[in-house]
This record gives C-alpha cells, sequence and structure tokens, in this order.
C-alpha cells in the first residue's frame, strides 16, 4: 500500500535516518536529527525561533517537546524493531520536569516491553545535562511484524 | 454553554473586568510564537473552556503518503488549548507550566482536514489545575485524540535559579 512509507522505513533499517527525517515533513520542520551514539539512538532537535510557547520565559514550547519524544520513541522502535510499517501511538504521556530553555534538544528512548502487537517506551528530553531531563515520555505503539 | 444563569457566588467578576480579562487572555494565547507557526486559531475562550482550530498545512504532515498530520502536532494543539482553557479560569493572570500531559490516540486525523480542539477545567486549586480536552474534526463526541492533563498556577516567571 505505502510504498514511499515502506521505502524509507528501510532506509532507516539501514541507517539512514535522515531519510526518514527528510520524508516526514513535521520532523524536518521541527528541525530534527537522528544519530547512533554508544549503542543508543539519540535525537536532537534543532533551537529555533518557532519553537517557542513561552515568550517571557522564554521556554521551549511543551507540544514539541512532546514530538520529539515522540518522534524517537517511534525512530528507537524502527531501529530495534525492523517492523516493516511504522508503529502507530496508542498513547503517550508527558511529564514535564524543567521549562526547556531556547537552546538545542536532546533525546533517547528505551523499549520497556516488546510484546508482539504493543510496544511500550520510555523517552527522555534534556538539554545541556542529561542528568537533568526537561521532560519524560511513558508510550504505548501498535506495531505489525508484517503488512496486513 | 448558555447564559450564565448560575452565578458562582459574591465575587463573580464585573462584565467589564470580564472583557478586559478576555482581551488579555486573547493576546497571550496569540502570542506564543509555535501556536502561530502552527496555524493555531483561538475560536472561543470562556468559563474555563477554549475552542482552537489548527488547519491542514503540508509541513505538519507525519504520514508521507497519506497526508495525515503527525501526531506530535495533535500534541502540540492539545497542549495549547488546555493552556489555554487554564489559563482562562484563574481569577488573575499568572505563569502557568504544564506538568503532564497524556494524549490517547482514537484514530488518524483526516488528511488534508483541519483539526479543531476543545479543552475544560475540571478543577483548579490552589496551586493545581486539571483539564480535559479533544482534537476532533467537527464532532467533539467523535475525537482524533483526548488529552488529560495537569498545570502548576503561579511559576516564577524569570529564568530558573540555576540552571546547572
Amino acid at each position: 500500500m505505502s510504498n514511499l512509507v515502506a521505502d524509507i522505513v528501510a532506509r532507516a533499517h539501514a541507517g539512514d535516518y535522515d531519510a526518514l527525517v527528510e520524508a516526514v515533513p513535521y520532523a524536518k520542520w521541527l528541525g530534527l536529527h537522528y544519530a547512533e551514539s554508544e549503542g543508543q539512538l539519540i535525537g536532537t532537535m534543532a533551537y529555533a525561533d518557532h519553537l517557542i510557547g513561552n515568550p517571557l520565559l522564554p521556554a521551549i514550547h511543551g507540544g514539541t517537546l512532546g514530538a520529539l519524544l515522540e518522534s524517537t520513541a517511534i525512530f528507537e522502535i524502527l531501529w530495534r524493531h525492523k517492523s516493516a510499517l511504522p508503529p502507530k501511538t496508542i498513547n503517550v504521556t508527558i511529564e514535564y520536569l524543567r521549562s526547556a530553555r531556547p537552546v538545542d534538544t536532546f533525546a533517547a528512548a528505551t523499549i520497556t516491553k516488546a510484546g508482539r502487537r504493543v510496544v511500550a517506551v520510555r523517552a527522555e528530553a534534556w538539554q545541556d545535562d542529561r542528568n537533568r531531563p526537561v521532560a519524560l515520555a511513558s508510550a504505548r505503539f501498535l506495531v505489525m511484524a508484517k503488512e496486513r | 454553554m448558555s447564559d450564565s444563569s448560575k452565578k458562582t457566588g459574591d465575587d463573580t467578576p464585573s462584565d467589564e473586568t470580564r472583557a478586559r480579562l478576555e482581551r488579555m487572555h486573547r493576546q497571550f494565547a496569540d502570542s506564543v510564537p509555535h501556536n502561530n507557526a502552527l496555524g493555531i486559531e483561538l475560536l472561543e475562550l470562556r468559563d474555563g473552556e477554549a475552542d482552537m482550530r489548527m488547519p491542514w498545512a503540508p509541513h505538519l504532515v507525519g504520514n508521507p503518503d497519506t497526508g495525515v498530520l503527525h501526531g506530535g502536532v495533535i500534541t502540540a494543539l492539545l497542549d495549547a488549548c488546555c493552556g489555554a482553557a487554564v489559563f482562562q479560569s484563574l481569577r488573575e493572570p499568572k505563569p502557568i507550566a504544564t506538568l503532564d500531559l497524556r494524549i490517547d490516540y482514537m484514530k488518524p486525523a483526516r488528511p488534508r482536514a483541519e483539526v479543531h480542539a476543545h479543552a475544560k477545567v475540571t478543577k483548579v486549586t490552589r496551586n493545581v489545575a486539571f483539564v480535559r480536552a479533544a482534537a476532533h474534526h467537527g464532532d467533539p463526541e467523535d475525537p482524533v485524540a483526548t488529552a488529560t492533563a495537569s498545570f502548576m498556577l503561579g511559576t516564577s516567571s524569570g529564568p530558573p535559579p540555576e540552571h546547572k
């Protein structure tokens, strides 16, 4: 059914994450970039003025942090799981811990349970200190090992 | 929704105060750069409820095959709508911060269709406000996604005391 998506998922499995970001307009617009580092997939959301949610602080919009965390969780599943189709988000809970300052934000995700149909993932986002995360997410995704 | 026939006691603000607060709330909602970047428009804002609309746009797409909006865009819309409803429900303006936000995705957004969001504050306490919201294509009873969120009230308005 979806040739374009199948193609970019295959390229992501081969380690070409930028192909995936390029193909997903919103990920590209958010300024996301993915790279492997010490056996982990790290996402970066490059700072841009349109990410601001509170101009007084200033602070990055919580919604963009949610999007970064959700994208990172999806990329982690694609990377580890080699699923033929992109996972579908069932739900996501985002905990906001600190206001995110107008600088680059990073994220990484861990699969906590990989079931046949449902995968549970935790993700964290941080700025200059990984030990002081700005937001955490816990999410569940519907995955299908084979084409339906 | 209907006329506020049941006033909530003696401390109901005057019409003039109401109008002034509404102007301020609108200014606040309209001044969020990311909301503007998403094309989010505030439709209604009263009695602890907020309605917003977000037009479909090519740069917000998550699935290039179908043109369906990215889940993160729905998250941002629901967060913005919840925040506006909470801010509006305050008796006096103070900074607010999202503590947590849970989103359930019921079905994919319809391709190339604008999305509406409705948020309703369920409870405001001294320090925390609770709110529920739904994203939909015109019928709130048939949502694309629903959200439950809590907000901290009266956060510090300056930068955090120490960053490092």
